[in-house]
């Protein structure tokens, strides 16, 4: 081995590690600026980031300002208050529901589980639609005729239909719903839009480079068609997000999953005690239903904004 | 040179393609992309494979590195254990087998994976074959981006191709071919995609590194200067037939194939009182599907007679002094 110049770290393991991720978080702060280009995006993120706080403030404010006895956001009852529903005060910003409870209260204890399911069904979407994009465009024949008829079948069959079902068979909660939406989407429309990509990404010379280099199937999948597919991934996750938290507010609006509050649940309480289309009892109907559409559609914001930085086609310059 | 060891033996490779086959029909149309093709490399000289696009080079190129696997024929490789042949090899034995022969691609925009640094790029492999420890594989893709010329390497390795220039990047693809320590190489069209200045640049690279490193090159293009500045033979290819070999000088100024002759008449001479020869072959390209048993060239060829209708398509015969055309007429 002939003389080698002085490195620029000392070769470890983990000085690798670090590097990588200084360069990622250097990509990332590119990205950052580009996502930043559009205020559609940023619009998003806000409503996203309010949302988060109200989340992170419930708890706080159980345990500081609001007594357990009254504001709970299911077994809360408030003596001091007359009549049930009862409008907007200092003492209840957003009045109270027709069971005597707090509404502020169920709509920020609520943000945290529609987080929750936002985010447990678009992590098992994009890691089952990941995966098998990858496979079915990499292998083809068999296997992607198997998958990319199982996708047909699942698009198919509408979601909320099949959630109903599902409902009437077993007890659906919070959990079982983010599971279910995350297969349905995973192995239903994002697989086709991923495999599309992972096709065009086969074909790369780098590929065949790889396969020079002497990398298996498994490392050619996951060294170079994942981390390439990562991307479009990562923008098909907020769409699920938006889905998932409509579906469970759908369902819930319906009464068919055994959630003890959500959004969707709100406006079923309006709607079970005959409140729903009434103009005095605005506060019982317009914060659950602003949230869930503010909350959706932040998520397509952000989606619609990631979409012009991962896909450099929409980027303005 | 003839007496040297040869180093990769090809002999009757054919490549079909079938067109139009479904799932439960068999294709009874096939591209002869390269077919009963024989060509011997030796040890140490660099062979340039010349023809219009569309007649095979570059599958003939993956079919020596596996990419593909031949429909028939064989490619006998020289290893210290005597000849293999590389349509046999599986698993193991295969990814072994590409310690000893890699490729450069045409284009350095796409050979390299965008999500990956210089380093793991020219380092991938060496990883992937597990050669050799941590320290050793990141000195040994110091040293290699030294020599092909990116200096210091320090300010290269921790950088993703987007950010390096054409020429650049075909250097860390050189660099990447070579980690391994190749004994043979296939270069398809690797200057094609490069701004002329620094064609030569690069060319003069390959040439330095390969007599280093002992690298025996397969040079596919298009372009005959190239292949002349590059090789010591040529192979010139038409339909997925090699028509005309022998060396570079050799078939430059004596081309005997119809063929040859127009390739050689189409290259621009710089004079503008150059009278250029008329280009007497009519017709274009066409693709080699389902061809008639005559000669490749017989639609286009200004010699074509009764004899060579009638007749296989002619076999490759020398001519003396190693230069070989397949042509009933010469």
């Amino acid at each position: 081995m002939t003389s080698v110049a002085v490195r620029p770290i000392k070769v470890t393991r983990a000085a690798l590690w670090r590097m990588r991720l200084q360069l990622s978080w250097r990509g990332l702060k590119t990205n950052w600026a580009l996502f930043t280009e559009n205020p559609i995006g940023l619009i998003g993120l806000g409503i996203i980031v309010f949302f988060g706080l109200l989340a992170l403030l419930h708890p706080i404010l159980m345990h500081t300002v609001w007594s357990p006895n009254i504001y709970d956001p299911v077994s809360g009852f408030d003596m001091q208050v007359p009549m049930s529903p009862s409008p907007p005060s200092p003492r209840h910003l957003l009045g109270t529901d027709p069971l005597g409870r707090d509404v502020l209260s169920q709509l920020m204890y609520s943000t945290r589980y529609e987080f929750g399911l936002g985010i447990l069904s678009a992590l098992i979407t994009v890691i089952i639609a990941t995966t098998v994009g990858a496979f079915s465009a990499y292998y083809g024949g068999i296997i992607d005729m198997f998958f990319m008829r199982l996708a047909d079948l699942v698009i198919m069959v509408p979601l909320i239909p099949i959630l109903i079902v599902l409902a009437a068979f077993n007890p659906v909660g919070m959990i079982e719903l983010g599971i279910v939406i995350g297969l349905l989407s995973g192995f239903g429309g994002t697989t086709i839009v991923i495999k599309s990509q992972g096709l065009a990404v086969k074909v790369k010379p780098y590929i065949e480079a790889a396969r020079i280099a002497g990398g298996g199937d498994f490392h050619i999948i996951f060294s170079h068609m994942v981390p390439n597919l990562m991307p479009l991934s990562l923008l098909y996750m907020m769409f699920v997000v938006t889905s998932a938290i409509f579906s469970e507010a759908v369902l819930s609006f319906f009464g068919l999953t055994q959630i003890k509050m959500s959004w969707g649940l709100m406006i079923n309480t309006t709607q079970v005690f005959g409140y729903l289309l009434r103009f005095d009892t605005w506060y019982l109907l317009i914060p659950a239903s602003l949230a869930i559409t503010l909350l959706c559609a932040a998520f397509y914001f952000v989606g619609r904004a990631l979409d012009e930085v991962v896909n450099p086609r929409l980027r303005r310059r | 040179m003839t007496n040297k060891e040869v180093l990769v033996d090809i002999k009757h490779l054919s490549k079909l393609f079938p067109m139009g086959s479904g799932m439960f029909q068999r294709s009874k149309v096939f591209v002869y992309a390269v077919s009963d093709v024989n060509l011997q490399i030796r040890k140490g000289e660099s062979v340039g494979l010349v023809g219009e696009s569309g007649c095979g080079k570059t599958t003939t190129g993956k079919l020596l590195t596996r990419l593909l696997n031949p429909t028939s024929g064989s490619v006998d490789f020289q290893t210290e254990n005597g000849p293999v042949d590389i349509a046999s090899l599986r698993g193991k034995a295969m990814k072994k087998f590409r310690r000893h022969v890699q490729m450069i691609f045409q284009d350095p925009y796409e050979s390299m994976n965008p999500r990956l640094t210089i380093n793991d790029t020219v380092a991938e492999p060496l990883n992937v074959q597990g050669i050799g420890s941590l320290v050793e594989r990141e000195d040994r893709v110091v040293q290699l981006l030294e020599s092909v010329g990116l200096t210091p390497a320090s300010s290269f390795l921790f950088r993703y191709p987007h950010e390096l220039s054409g020429g650049q990047r075909q250097r860390v693809a050189i660099a990447r071919a070579l980690v391994v320590g190749p004994d043979f190489v296939v270069a398809d069209e690797p200057t094609s995609m490069l701004d002329v200045s620094v064609r030569t640049s690069v060319m003069q690279l390959m040439e330095d590194l390969g007599e280093k490193f002992g690298v025996t090159y397969l040079y596919i293009t298009h372009d005959i200067a190239v292949a002349r500045y590059m090789s010591d033979r040529l192979a010139v290819m038409y339909l997925g037939k090699i028509v005309e070999l022998g060396d570079t000088e050799e078939v430059l100024h004596h081309p005997l194939h119809p063929y040859t002759k127009a390739l050689l008449s189409a290259v621009p001479v710089p004079d503008p009182l150059h009278q250029r020869e008329p280009v007497v072959i009519k017709g274009q390209v066409s693709k080699p599907i389902n061809p008639l048993p005559r000669c490749r060239f017989y639609e286009r060829c200004p010699l074509a007679d009764k004899f060579c209708e009638t007749h296989d398509h002619p076999p490759l015969e020398d001519q003396g002094a190693g230069h070989y055309v397949a042509c009933y007429h010469i």
